[in-house]
């Protein structure tokens, strides 16, 4: 077993484990934390695979700004600890835990006899040069330059568009 | 490298317990939550493949993923914020206005 392969395997469970206690925590604050080990495991994932600017995106982008604003507005609104859809009818949790395994079974058996990695010759000296930020920044600003742009315009309209819904309405 | 496959394995899994969470949680945050962790499975089938074909444009379309997710949390919950302060609550079941 190689050092890659352990990584993947620790990385892996640590995600998975996190995804699953994170929809079944019942306080908000809890599954926020749960999701933002989630996030770094799959940083952790994300260098397995030579994608290094992605990994450190991934932290900063989402474990850093979008989990401090989800944090920061669980805790301005302090929502009581929800009443579970489970409790007038406790056979719906094993409905629903039934239908997962269902659908999960079904695009696994699509994966494994599609068998993807048999048309790849994967190039581990190509898949490092692709994840530098050397080789995604050349290509966002020359091939990907305007949707960069938009991007930026999409998030410029998002800021004033949650300034103006979450800013208080005054009376006339 | 690893096969490709135990990759996407793990992003399906992730996949379905985001589903799974939409479907059966009443904290509308949670739920946010919930849409956050499958895209970011998403994210980690479209690295896998860009690594795996040694070609950068599935890690940047990652990049873009996460402006949207970023524009679609800010919005969110400044939509749950404004929610929360006409009906107080965030319960997704007494948020039924448009409910036919």
């Amino acid at each position: 077993m190689s050092l890659n392969f352990i990584l993947f395997l620790i990385f892996a469970f640590i995600a998975a484990t996190s995804a699953v206690l994170m929809i079944t925590r019942k306080s908000a604050i809890i599954a926020a934390l749960f999701l933002i080990l989630n996030f770094a495991a799959l940083s952790g994932l994300y260098l397995t695979l030579n994608a290094q600017f992605i990994a450190v995106v991934q932290v900063i982008v989402y474990a850093g700004a979008i989990m401090v604003l989800f944090l920061f507005v669980i805790m301005l609104l302090r929502p009581s600890d929800e009443q579970s859809i489970f409790d007038d009818n406790p056979k719906l949790k094993w409905l629903a835990t039934f239908v997962g395994v269902l659908v999960f079974a079904q695009i696994l058996a699509i994966i494994f006899i599609g068998r993807p990695s048999d048309g790849l010759t994967p190039d581990l000296q190509r898949s490092i040069e692709v994840g530098t930020i050397e080789a995604i920044g050349r290509e966002l600003y020359t091939t990907y330059l305007i949707p960069f742009q938009s991007a930026a315009f999409l998030l410029l309209a998002a800021t004033i568009g949650a300034l103006i819904l979450a800013k208080k309405k005054l009376e006339d | 490298m690893i096969p490709i496959e135990y990759y996407l394995s793990l992003s399906a899994f992730m996949f379905i317990v985001g589903v799974v969470g939409v479907l059966t949680r009443r904290n509308a945050i949670i739920v946010f939550m919930s849409i956050e962790l499958m895209l970011n499975s998403a994210n980690l089938t479209l690295v896998a493949f860009s690594s795996y074909l040694g070609n950068p444009i599935g890690q940047i379309f990652v990049f873009f993923v996460m402006t949207v997710a970023a524009a679609e949390a800010a919005i969110g919950l400044a939509i749950i914020i404004s929610l929360f302060r006409n009906k107080k609550t965030v319960n997704i079941d007494e948020i039924n206005i448009l409910k036919w």
